[in-house]
């Protein structure tokens, strides 16, 4: 029988059990005994962030770039409500998560004790599951079963409540055995007669096209490489939502580019034309879809999903597999071989994508004086592809520029926040990417506006010596905000205009970051470069064109076949129903 | 702009659940969040272990809705099963209802007479009023309810709609 021991040792020695080697946290009074703990081991490394939000962005960041969950360490009340927005962002992009937070004793709860707040309440909505621990005897199966709801299935965050009187008082602590669970069971493996269904729809399909998302990440490098495999024996074209980006390199043959309300033309009306849609690991989401009623009018749909509540959420579909994207691909092509499938003669439906391929949607103005914010990121590109680095955004003009002209070619390189689009996101993410990827390039492509979100976390980064590099599409403007004011307001720029802004290079350098301000398209390269050379964190003002916008676009309201293009008339005023959608 | 609506249709569900605090919280906040109906919720233990209890919910919505509404329960980590009994066929639905009815000469008559026909029993009597208890499916109910406050209703409480599939097999 081993010795009690407190709630707090306890704690460590189950995170230890389970691999945890890093932390993102904020102390407190609710946490103290946690963080003596902490004080007295060697084996977990405690990442002190400025702002507990930026914690929760952190444990995405090196969540998203390395497989493992990312863990979260806040104090009650304050601590653990300024951790919802990142705990939200984890919910909405599928994001491993486990956030421990303090609260206060258990016999002060409820009774609006210092720093005390409803956090199992709160979060009960934002997290896949949530605990509060009553019980010190409890803590050790809690934590367990916590790390293994937040990392299967399809993943998400998972708070973990922990009175300090339970962190104080003593129990025994064994690490429990697989984890069997009595009412969570998500279903892994895919019903092989749906994937036999599913193999015969793309064989006889005449205009099949692949629509991938970001299940195929969240399913390990694996699935990535089988989509390639999928990709190849069918012949069909692939495109990816803003999450799945890197699971199809942009380098293949089959690559259309990036679908949906920002999407290539292309990818949009391949949707639009195809009699097969195949969902993989993506969910159907406003962003990809346009309008509805009019959203890929001639397709069957096959939808692959590890969540069965994403199946017909928006879009009905023809048949529906619950199960591991990447399980069901593999059994895919192992069928598809089995019965020796060829490819089929797509060549009508290649000719048909080449002719919108010629559109080159993603052209947009050169110019000699001014920075273009798209040709920033393909010199970024450019500069930085070979050491394959892991690009990190905040939300914005900026991160659509970014996931239309930076090329991905693997997963897990791309990190940004989809679903709930976050700004403050990048800067927190790329310090856990780099925690999580020492020897990785870690770029944050942001935004003047986005950045001041979480700017504090400059000194995270210069504390743990972590080189990452912000690149800072200066334009003074709330981009996207000012986009949808042209369109849609008659550019009415209400409140959009970045005023007053810092200088971010000496802003940087009061932080002991180096800083680079590069304002002329002859300088772009020669920043970069200079950015790169640097052995340490960098921040660079890059001055860009302030009234760019970024195209293609699917307005709100409207269908795939709908897209604005770079040259098209963009000021003007919207119907109540346009202006009523997100 | 007008707001449009969808016609909607009622369905009864069956929902068994770990027995865990803030379990009925996680349930009916998830049908706020998501902006479903709830016509109708009951929860009690049904394990002799104090584990597991059953909720049974009505709920409206489009046939899409309802859909979402049971995938969505589904994923709820505390939920164990949860069955459409509407969907699944035949089905038997209670309720039970305390009706209380103030009145003098005839029309305590009449209600007496009316609780007779609906197999209403007297719970509790004064000079002055019954109690009644009175079970059945919902619309029995309601026009039980009706046909009282043309008497003389006072007060109603009802528990909720209870249900089970007919036939031997479990939900």
């Amino acid at each position: 029988m081993t010795a009690e021991q407190s709630g707090a040792d306890i704690l460590i020695a189950a995170l230890c059990d389970l691999g945890v080697d890093v932390i993102f946290g904020y102390p407190g009074g609710a946490v103290l005994p946690i963080y003596d703990a902490i004080f007295k081991q060697k084996r977990i490394k405690h990442i002190l962030v400025r702002h507990e939000q930026a914690a929760t962005h952190a444990a995405e960041g090196y969540a998203r770039s390395t497989g493992k969950p990312g863990v979260v360490l806040v104090t009650s009340g304050p601590g653990a409500t300024n951790a919802v927005t990142g705990i939200t962002d984890a919910l909405m992009d599928s994001i491993p998560m486990v956030v421990i937070t303090g609260q206060v004793a258990t016999h002060l709860i409820g009774s609006d004790a210092f720093q005390e707040a409803d956090t199992v309440g709160i979060t009960r909505h934002c997290t896949k599951h949530n605990y509060l621990v009553k019980s010190p005897d409890a803590l050790g199966d809690i934590i367990h079963e916590a790390f293994h709801i937040a990392t299967s299935g399809r993943p998400g965050p998972v708070v973990i409540d922990i009175p300090k009187d339970v962190q104080v008082a003593t129990a025994r602590y064994r690490k429990p055995g697989p984890i069997n669970h009595k009412s969570y069971r998500p279903q892994i493996k895919p019903d092989i007669s749906l994937i036999e269904a599913a193999v015969e729809m793309i064989a006889a399909a005449e205009r099949p096209i692949l629509y991938t998302g970001g299940g195929i990440i969240n399913s390990g490098p694996g699935a990535a490489q089988i989509l390639r495999e999928l990709a190849r024996i069918t012949g069909a074209p692939v495109t990816s939502t803003l999450m799945g980006l890197g699971a199809y390199p942009a380098s293949g043959e089959a690559w259309l580019g990036m679908l949906g309300m920002h999407g290539t033309y292309e990818a949009n009306w391949a949707m639009n034309q195809a009699d097969l849609i195949v969902c993989l690991g993506a969910r159907f989401d406003d962003r990809i879809t346009g309008r509805l009623d009019a959203f890929s009018p001639k397709s069957k749909k096959i939808h692959f999903d590890i969540d069965r509540s994403s199946i017909n959420k928006t879009v009905r579909v023809d048949l529906a597999v619950v199960g591991d994207v990447g399980r069901a691909m593999e059994d895919m092509v192992k069928i598809w071989k089995s019965r020796q499938h060829q490819k089929a003669d797509l060549s009508a439906w290649w000719q048909r994508i080449d002719e919108w391929r010629a559109k080159k949607s993603l052209s947009f103005p050169e110019s000699k004086t001014e920075i273009m914010p798209q040709a920033a990121v393909r010199a970024l590109w450019a500069a930085t592809h070979k050491k394959n680095p892991i690009i990190t955004t905040e939300v914005g003009q900026h991160q659509m520029w970014a996931a239309q002209h930076f090329d991905f070619e693997s997963p897990n390189k791309w990190l940004t926040s989809g679903g709930l689009g976050t700004m403050g996101y990048g800067l927190p993410a790329a310090i856990g990417a780099q925690l999580g990827n020492p020897n990785t390039l870690v770029i944050d492509i942001a935004g003047e506006a986005s950045i001041q979100m979480n700017i504090q976390e400059l000194a995270t980064a210069r504390q743990y010596r972590l080189p990452v590099k912000i690149f800072i599409l200066n334009n003074e403007y709330m981009g996207m905000v000012r986009q949808w004011q042209e369109l849609t307001y008659s550019s009415r720029y209400s409140e959009s205009y970045s005023d007053n802004l810092p200088d971010f290079v000496k802003l940087g350098e009061a932080y002991g970051w180096k800083g680079i301000r590069i304002e002329h398209p002859d300088d772009l390269a020669s920043g970069i470069k200079a950015m790169l050379d640097h052995d340490g964190p960098v921040i660079v003002d890059c001055m860009v064109a302030k009234l760019a916008n970024c195209f293609p676009m699917i307005p709100s309201g409207a269908s795939h076949v709908e897209m604005m293009l770079g040259d098209d008339k963009v000021s003007g005023e919207m119907s109540d129903e346009a202006k009523a959608l997100v | 702009m007008h707001i449009r609506t969808a016609p909607s249709e009622r369905h009864t569900l069956s929902v068994t659940v770990t027995n865990e605090p803030g379990i009925l919280a996680r349930i009916a906040g998830m049908f706020s969040a998501r902006g479903y109906n709830i016509e109708s919720l009951t929860v009690a233990d049904i394990s002799d272990d104090d584990m597991i209890s059953r909720i049974t919910i009505v709920t409206t919505g489009t046939p899409a809705v309802i859909e979402q509404v049971v995938a969505q329960l589904d994923r709820l980590v505390p939920v164990h099963k949860v069955t459409d009994l509407t969907v699944l066929g035949d089905h038997v639905e209670r309720e039970l209802a305390l009706v209380k009815v103030a009145g003098v000469g005839d029309q305590r008559i009449e209600a007496l007479r009316l609780a007779d026909v609906f197999r209403a029993n007297v719970v509790d009597t004064t000079i002055l009023s019954f109690v009644f208890e009175v079970t059945g499916n919902s619309i029995k109910i309601d026009r039980f309810i009706e046909l009282m406050s043309e008497i003389g209703l006072v007060e109603v409480a009802r528990a909720g709609v209870v249900a089970m599939a007919r036939g031997k097999e479990a939900v």
